[in-house]
């Protein structure tokens, strides 16, 4: 590989050194397990996630019945719903978030301990969905806190909320524990804790967190000019 | 001599001011310390984003002032924005347990408004489908009451069992699980196959075996007499004046049931009684829904054996671009929950001038400090449950 | 139960310096109403509930109406005679009035123990900005509470006699009426794939509000 000397080489995941995975899986046959810390600390985490029991809106229901007996979100170690922020790895911000709950969302969020996720569940949590045009309705949950998974859906199924699980289990299996790439929770420059805004007299102030969102850019708008 | 004490709000909290969940003493000159508890809206048994306040005297309940608007997402904005015909996907997502029911509570305002009729064919699938629905309400509700009582999800598992067959009929009729927006003005959007009434039936045929089965889990337990008898009284004068209406007011024994009063749709046709409570207290509630849905199953039964071949939507009606000429209409239903009513004004254009639901879950709410008063904290939240509410109707 | 117009002639009988108006509703439901004067709108709501004939006991649905002032043209057509002798002229002659503007509550009442209703009965306040006040109908129906502290918030009708008129469903902070047809929104579109110009200016304004991406990684740098 030809990198210049000044930029840190990052090993992809799984980080295992020279052995490539069939030479693992081979000796994995013959009894022996070779693993890095990395990974068996992801592995770990990623099978045990424990949600926040915290439901806003309709695609809360669709969150029970991801946790009772036919979709049973057991089998992918994540059934533990815990009532405190404290004892939470996972937000699922299942349903619409009014301005009026904006704030303590945010607030449950910056009670939860480090490392967290968050899922954006529905089309509600992700922009606002069908109540968008509404004056106190958020346009997404993302405009206050950094959101890891988003599953779209009116509400999404019970399938599609154990689908959106499974990517976020991709996602921490493949975070590393050192160097720039670090997971978020272990950088020094991004927050745990994010700002709380305030109920002001027409709007929440501030309305968005600058520093985490900004305004998406729509395709071809404004018009693109051909002739320019 | 009297130095105030060291205030902890002037502590600064890295969590900026606080405006959520705390728990603060206050000094009141008749009940001494009394403590203020705010339970919600993040709170597992307050059924989504409800928030009260609770002040204690040791454990009891001196005063509960419940706070509301976590969940307003400004569905009668929306809808005066709106034409008739969109706002029916939005009335699913108001009571997102009774997507069908709801539907339903809008369709008949509109055709009251429009002067519309519905062919039979669709008075009956709507009956079938609205008691489909509170079965499904009913039965999630005493899973949901018995958490609250500490069960930790047991009778909920039995429950959502349940009510997954009775979504999966949803779904194959809908296309949707939960958000079925199902109703038309003028009748219904598909009409189910042979195969789907068929399969429907047996589902029916077959659930007073898990009506039995729940009742020998639940009913008669110690634990769940010894909290729910004599809990959260509610006297039927004052339920009346207080605008409680559906299973709540009925068991408190006032014989107030919507489909004989106002004998919309085709009740009329169908021999059910209404269940009726003596004492209004929370046994009372819990077993009136158990009670309602061996009616429903009734009536369900009587609809299947009589449901008549046809149109399932009145040839003459519009499909859009409803425009009701000047006037308005006020339609109610007996939804699970209670009287759901949508309150309809045109001024002859496209859009509604005014809309507004008439919420049983908040209007239901009015009493609950009385409920509670003398009560224990714990016992407040199965007075809650008892009294169902779902947050989407609540704050619309 | 006697007929509405029945009702009126009894009121106007028993409270002979109320005035009671008789509203006629041209839809296909006609449920007609009576407008009531806020003066006697509670003494009125007494009596609606505890006549026994009546026994309007249950108030199902309490909702504010916003009536913003509005330009009416009327066109009155006269016909002039044509000097000539022939067929007479018709001269439309407009004029343009400003009807005043109001807030209205509109109550539904039922019986349950009689299981009659609905008889709907509304009160007007005097305009939109200053004289907002009714007579709070919750001493005689308990469940106003709920529904005339939501009619407060979202529409600013002021309830006297209200035992505890707060916002309901916003913060306590906040200042507008929100179901006025006149409220302003907050500007917080984002652009959406949609085919209304008007979602579509509200995003460009906002976007305009917010700075991009791309700004702020140049004043940041």
């Amino acid at each position: 590989m030809s990198t210049p000397a000044s930029t840190p080489v990052y090993v992809p995941f799984p980080a295992a050194g020279e052995l490539s995975d069939a030479d693992r899986e081979d000796l994995r046959r013959n009894g022996i397990l070779l693993t890095s810390l990395e990974e068996l600390y992801n592995w770990g985490r990623s099978n045990s996630i424990w949600p926040l029991q915290f439901g806003l809106a309709c695609c809360a229901i669709e969150m029970i019945a991801a946790a009772t007996a036919r979709f049973d979100i057991a089998r992918f170690g994540a059934e533990i719903f815990r009532p405190s922020p404290r004892q939470a790895d996972l937000m699922i911000v299942s349903g619409t978030v009014t301005k009026k709950m904006a704030p303590l969302v945010v607030r449950l969020w910056n009670q939860m301990p480090e490392p967290k996720y968050c899922i954006a569940m529905g089309a509600c949590a992700i922009s606002g969905g069908p109540f968008k045009q509404g004056y106190n309705v958020l346009k997404g949950i993302d405009r206050f806190l950094p959101v890891d998974i988003y599953i779209p859906g009116c509400p999404p199924r019970p399938e599609a909320l154990l689908n959106g699980l499974i990517k976020l289990q991709e996602q921490i299996k493949g975070e590393h524990l050192n160097g720039p790439r670090s997971a978020r929770h272990l950088r020094d420059d991004a927050p745990s804790e994010y700002p709380i805004p305030e109920y002001g007299t027409h709007d929440l102030t501030p309305a968005q967190n600058p520093a985490l969102w900004s305004a998406p850019a729509p395709p071809r708008y404004p018009p693109v000019d051909p002739t320019a | 001599m009297n130095s105030p004490a060291p205030a902890f709000a002037s502590v600064p909290s890295p969590f900026g001011a606080p405006s959520g969940p705390t728990v603060r003493a206050v000094h009141d000159q008749f009940h001494g310390d009394l403590l203020e508890v705010s339970m919600g809206p993040q709170h597992p048994s307050t059924h989504g984003v409800f928030r009260m306040i609770a002040s204690l005297d040791g454990e009891q309940i001196v005063k509960l002032k419940p706070v509301f608007g976590y969940l307003h997402r400004n569905h009668e904005k929306i809808a005066e924005n709106t034409s008739y015909l969109a706002s029916m996907p939005y009335t699913d997502r108001l009571d997102y347990l009774c997507s069908m029911s709801t539907n339903w509570a809008y369709a008949l305002a509109v055709e009251k408004l429009l002067g519309q009729s519905v062919p039979d064919r669709a008075q009956y699938l709507r009956v079938i489908l609205a008691e489909m629905t509170r079965i499904v309400n009913h039965s999630c509700l005493v899973g949901f009451l018995f958490n609250d009582l500490g069960t930790s999800f047991t009778p909920l598992l039995y429950a959502f069992r349940e009510r997954e067959k009775f979504i999966d009929l949803f779904e194959s009729l809908s296309g949707s699980r939960m958000m079925c927006n199902y109703q038309r003005f003028g009748g219904c959007r598909v009409d189910p196959t042979p195969e789907w009434l068929a399969a429907a039936r047996t589902l029916i045929e077959n659930f007073p075996r898990f009506l039995d089965e729940y009742e020998r889990l639940l009913t008669g337990n110690e634990i769940m007499l010894a909290r729910t008898q004599g809990i959260g009284r509610l006297d039927p004068a004052r339920a009346v004046n207080a605008g409680i209406t559906g299973p709540v007011l009925r068991a408190s024994g006032v014989d107030y049931d919507i489909r004989k009063v106002d004998a919309y749709g085709f009740y009329s046709r169908f021999d059910f009684r209404v269940p009726l409570g003596d004492h209004g207290d929370t046994y009372d509630r819990y077993m009136l829904r158990i009670l309602e849905m061996r009616e429903s199953v009734k009536i369900l039964s009587q609809a299947f054996r009589d449901i008549p071949a046809g149109p399932i939507m009145d040839p003459k009606a519009k499909q859009r671009g409803h425009r009701p000429k000047a006037g308005e209409a006020y339609a109610r239903i007996e939804g699970p929950k209670g009287e759901l009513g949508f309150y309809l004004l045109s001024d002859g254009g496209p859009n509604p001038y005014r809309y507004r639901v008439r919420p049983p879950s908040l209007i239901n709410l009015t009493l609950l400090e009385e409920m509670c008063l003398g009560h224990t904290i714990a016992d407040s939240v199965v007075i809650l449950g008892s009294i169902d509410i779902v947050l989407g109707e609540v704050d619309r | 139960m006697d007929t509405l117009e029945q009702l009126r002639d009894r009121l106007a009988t028993r409270f002979p310096e109320a005035q009671v108006v008789f509203v006629t509703n041209p839809g296909a439901s006609a449920e007609h109403s009576l407008l009531l004067d806020a003066a006697h709108a509670r003494d009125i709501a007494f009596f609606l509930r505890d006549d026994p004939a009546l026994r309007l006991d249950y108030c199902s649905n309490a909702t504010g109406i916003d009536w913003p002032e509005k330009e009416i043209t009327d066109v009155v057509k006269t016909s002039v005679p044509d000097p000539a002798g022939g067929p007479a002229k018709i001269v439309e002659t407009k004029s343009v009035r400003v009807q005043p503007g109001y807030l209205e509550a509109v109550y539904h009442l039922f019986s349950v123990a009689l299981k009659h209703g609905p008889v709907v009965i509304r009160l007007r306040t005097a305009n939109r900005s200053d004289a907002v006040t009714l007579p709070s109908l919750t001493p005689v129906w308990r469940s106003c509470d709920f529904q005339e502290r939501e009619i407060f918030d979202l529409f600013g009708i002021v309830f006297a006699g209200h035992p505890d008129l707060r916002r309901i469903l916003m913060w306590d902070e906040f200042k507008d009426h929100p179901m006025r047809k006149d409220y302003v929104e907050p500007a917080d579109y984002e652009w959406e794939p949609t085919a209304h110009d008007e979602v579509l200016d509200k995003a460009k304004a906002f976007r305009a509000s917010v700075p991009s991406v791309a700004a702020r990684k140049e004043t940041a740098s």
